[in-house]
């Protein structure tokens, strides 16, 4: 890791106990807590969870984004490229995002500036990073507008989001984001808010323009069958926590931790192919003002065994090339990994 | 090609309310207790005289022939003559521009003052300062603004001796004098504006400021100075500009008695003179002129929202 | 009032307030508790005060003339020698009746008006709107000073002249509320078993509306005492010998160096008086759980 030759084989985004904490009115809520991940060079890591989990915050966290969303950065390091992006001035930052790290957000209908031109839009990140002429920014965003997917781009770089449909607005995020060439693209939801038609399309183009750029990827996700598509490895997060960290493959033939093989038994194309009903995961996701003791996962487990799995906290150990946040982790592997589908990325 | 279509609907529906408020002026002009001729004619006038009075204003024929006859001369720039005998509109044209400085020195105070106050505030959102700026505000709304003015001349102009306490100077006779002379009102009548605008420029930042497309700004790598001033600020804009047409309504009215305060020579003292001559073609003359000048603001604001909101230039 | 409230539970189960009675809500709003003392205080001073004030109000002793405050004189004496805090105490009942006054006016306008322009709609709704539309495009004060000059300067002139500037406030209100209570299936069902419409506006639209229009109200109380005060400040509304805080204000302004406190003390009450409506009126609002606008 030291050695400078080294540094390019070294992950473009090294995540290392990331915590954040909210204000409330139970006082400060830490909504991530102790997260660790890497994102290797020309790869994508799937960060996965219900709502709730933290995964949303991890993907702000990561871009330095916390502070306007109201939550403090309370531990942990981002390295991006090597350097810690939250021991950064805000000046240094702010030359990194949008040129280095580029940022997807969820719903398209909203993260689109609704009195600016699309074409502007795009244009400006382009001149904020680039020195380039207002007419090269423009032609940038236009180019970009075409690379993804959206006819007569030149005339439409010239209309405003209120006429794009959903899944055009996303295309035009996506453009945004992409439009300094980023080597670290963070999708957070990008084709939930979609319909499904729209969502398959969105994720092609953005999985083209993944090998094309040769980019890494932070993809956030609830949903595993977008995993299976587009995703290297899988980091799981469950309240607050990462629950089990593992490449795509290994995570859908063994899932080495109960809530990722409830997870991969709520997906259709799993009830699809065993033709059992889509399953859900009982309970409600723990609240962050009252985390469960011992595993926080236990109160809604099938495999929870008082003792073990209800007095102590349990910490992250290796199970396979993977890790796991179950203390029953080895005696359960044979059981819960009969769940699921063989999957994997498809391409 | 829409933004022109806009503006010609926009134009079309001041009409019928710019008619009303013509015919509100003439029909208080004409139910006017007491007879005007006779008022004009003196105390001891002759039945003649009064006759010829009355000849003379124009209080003759039936009143839709003369509402017609009426409008037709104020269109033409012309509002009759005044009870003590001066054309209304020379009255009026030599005070307007006191008037029109006095709001417009307002209006620049109440926006230099609300704009970084409001931002701040809705930035700081439930810090110390930003309870402190809700509460000054509250205050700013309620106290009336010769209470301010009062204050201000006692503190800044007597006890410091800094600004004149009264009177208007001309830009052409002194351009210094003129400042120092329209501070002090400009003040005190732009106060409870600055309040009024925090207020709304405070809530209308705050919204915006939670929207996602602020954090895309910001994910772009954008300057504070960029995420606010441009992109919150143009959506923040709208509902702050509504607001603008009302202020300068309400500044309008607030010139009557700040002009008094500062014994400047505007259309407010104007009026307040009219009344103890009774003078009613001055009064609603004023009262014409003013309303105009709102529905041209209002015009003008509205047309805005073209610049502003896209919406609505392009549906 | 506890009919509004027991509507209003049924419409805001989501908020944090679910359960509350309109008083607990409005107990827990610390400026509007605040506001409603202010006002308590300011009614009682009103009710009692003159029964209370220290000296006579019309009495001028002309060798003590200006002085500033002293034992005799709390807040000293205005030019013709009669003592300022009695003359508060006296203007507080003048200013609160006077703006009474004004507002019912502005009730008498524009309630029928906007229950009509609400209910009718059409072109009478049209025609209302406009005529609506262009009083409202006169500066508030200039028109006032316009009616005043045409009925002649007095106190009660005054007030019909700020009731008739302020009546599209109440009327815009009233039909907003109205336009949408009509649409309310109870208003239809009403109209189905044979109501006349004289009794749905007044036995379901009437009560249906009054939460806005309590609010409203409250706030324009606030908005008169601030007119009246600038009227009387001109000489336009409460004529001497009788005292009002505008024309207390007015009458001290010329010695404003020699007794500040003649200038300050009415204006510090006519301002505390003002917000205590204010927020009294957002409190109400935010309790009752319905917007202004």
């Amino acid at each position: 890791m030291n050695d400078s030759n080294e540094t390019v084989t070294a992950p473009m985004l090294s995540v290392k106990s990331l915590s954040v904490a909210f204000k409330s009115s139970h006082g400060l809520l830490t909504v991530v807590n102790d997260v660790s991940f890497d994102v290797p060079r020309n790869s994508v890591m799937a960060l996965v969870g219900e709502s709730g989990s933290g995964k949303s915050v991890t993907a702000l966290g990561v871009a330095g984004l916390v502070p306007y969303v109201g939550g403090v950065v309370t531990g942990g390091e981002v390295l991006f490229d090597g350097s810690d992006l939250l021991k950064m001035r805000a000046s240094e930052v702010n030359a990194i995002r949008g040129r280095d790290i580029g940022f997807i957000f969820q719903d398209p209908m909203s993260s689109l500036n609704p009195a600016f031109k699309v074409g502007e839009q795009i244009a400006e990140v382009v001149r904020r990073h680039r020195k380039v002429t207002r007419k090269q920014a423009w032609a940038r965003a236009v180019e970009m507008l075409d690379r993804v997917g959206i006819a007569s781009a030149a005339t439409r770089a010239n209309e405003y989001p209120h006429l794009f449909s959903g899944g055009m607005r996303q295309r035009v995020m996506i453009a945004l984001a992409l439009a300094c060439d980023p080597a670290l693209l963070i999708a957070d939801e990008p084709t939930t808010a979609l319909d499904v038609t729209v969502q398959a399309r969105v994720l092609e183009i953005l999985k083209d323009l993944q090998s094309i750029n040769g980019m890494s990827v932070l993809f956030i996700t609830h949903d595993l069958g977008v995993v299976a598509d587009i995703a290297d490895d899988v980091t799981v997060l469950y309240a607050a926590e990462v629950v089990e960290q593992a490449s795509v493959r290994e995570l859908f033939a063994s899932p080495s931790h109960p809530y990722s093989a409830a997870l991969l038994d709520t997906m259709p194309q799993v009830a699809l192919a065993t033709g059992k009903p889509v399953a859900s995961i009982p309970g409600i996701v723990a609240q962050a003002h009252a985390w469960p003791d011992g595993c926080r996962f236990n109160p809604r487990c099938a495999h929870s065994v008082d003792g073990p799995c209800t007095t102590d906290a349990i910490e992250l150990q290796s199970v396979g090339t993977g890790l796991s946040r179950c203390v029953r982790a080895h005696e359960l592997r044979e059981q819960l990994s009969k769940s699921g589908l063989q999957g994997g990325k498809s391409s | 090609m829409n933004g022109l279509l806009f503006l010609i609907r926009r134009l079309i529906s001041t009409v019928p309310v710019l008619v009303m408020v013509a015919l509100i002026t003439f029909v208080i002009l004409n139910a006017a207790p007491g007879d005007p001729a006779s008022l004009v004619a003196g105390e001891d006038a002759s039945a003649e005289q009064i006759a010829a009075a009355r000849e003379r204003l124009g209080l003759d024929g039936p009143i839709h022939e003369r509402f017609i006859e009426w409008a037709g001369e104020v269109v033409q720039g012309d509002l009759g003559d005044s009870f003590r005998g001066e054309s209304v509109v020379t009255m009026i044209r030599r005070a307007l521009p006191v008037t029109l400085t006095l709001t417009a020195g307002a209006l620049f105070v109440g926006i230099a003052i609300a704009l970084p106050a409001g931002i701040f505030s809705a930035m700081r959102s439930g810090s110390r300062i930003d309870r402190a700026i809700v509460v000054v505000t509250s205050l700013g709304i309620s106290a009336p603004e010769f209470f301010i003015g009062l204050m201000s001349v006692l503190v800044i102009a007597l006890k410091f001796g800094w600004l004149p306490a009264t009177g208007f100077v001309s830009f052409s006779e002194s351009p210094v004098n003129w400042l120092k002379s329209i501070i002090l009102p400009s003040l005190t009548l732009g106060v409870g504006v600055a309040a009024e605008l925090t207020r709304h420029i405070r809530a209308a930042m705050g919204d915006v400021l939670k929207r996602d497309y602020v954090l895309t700004a910001r994910a772009k790598g954008l300057s504070i100075k960029s995420v606010i001033g441009k992109h919150a600020m143009k959506n923040a804009l709208l509902p702050v500009v509504t607001v603008l047409g009302l202020q300068v309504r309400r500044l309008l009215g607030g010139t009557v008695v700040v002009e008094s305060v500062f014994a400047m020579n505007g259309v407010g003292t104007l009026a307040v003179r009219s009344v103890f001559f009774r003078d009613l073609p001055v009064l609603l003359g004023i009262a014409l002129v003013t309303a105009v000048i709102v529905l041209v603001v209002n015009l003008l604001v509205d047309l805005s929202y073209g610049y502003l909101d896209p919406k609505v230039r392009t549906s | 009032m506890s009919d509004f409230t027991e509507q209003d539970r049924d419409q805001d189960d989501e908020i944090v307030f679910t359960g509350a009675s309109f008083w607990q809500r409005f107990s827990r709003d610390k400026a509007a508790v605040w506001g409603l003392s202010v006002l308590t205080f300011v009614v009682l001073l009103a009710i009692f005060g003159p029964m209370l004030s220290p000296k006579d109000p019309y009495t001028s002793t002309l060798t003590d003339n200006l002085q500033g405050p002293s034992g005799k004189y709390w807040f000293g004496t205005d030019d013709l020698g009669r003592d300022i805090l009695s003359r508060m105490i006296v203007a507080t009942r003048v200013s609160l009746l006077a703006s009474v006054q004004a507002v019912s006016i502005s009730l008498v306008i524009g309630l029928p008006l906007g229950l009509l322009s609400g209910y009718a709609g059409g072109f009478v709704d049209n025609l209302i709107m406009r005529i609506n539309d262009a009083v409202m495009s006169f500066p508030a004060l200039i028109l006032a000073v316009v009616i005043v000059g045409f009925l002649g300067p007095s106190v009660t002139n005054a007030m019909i002249a700020i009731g008739i500037v302020f009546a599209p406030r109440i009327m815009r209100v009233v039909r907003g509320s109205t336009l949408s209570v009509r649409e309310e299936v109870y208003i239809s069902s009403a109209r189905a078993v044979g109501c006349t419409d004289t009794r749905i506006i007044t036995r379901h639209i009437l009560p249906n509306i009054m939460s806005p229009l309590v609010v409203q109200v409250t706030l324009m109380l606030g908005i008169a005492i601030l007119a009246e005060a600038a009227l009387s400040f001109l000489g336009l509304g409460v004529q001497p010998p009788q005292p009002s805080w505008g024309g207390m204000l007015g009458r001290a302004f010329p010695y404003i160096s020699l007794t500040p406190v003649a200038v300050i003390a009415p204006g510090v009450m006519i301002s505390a008086t003002v917000l205590a409506f204010n927020l009294a009126g957002d409190g109400f609002r935010d309790s009752l759980g319905r917007e202004k606008r």
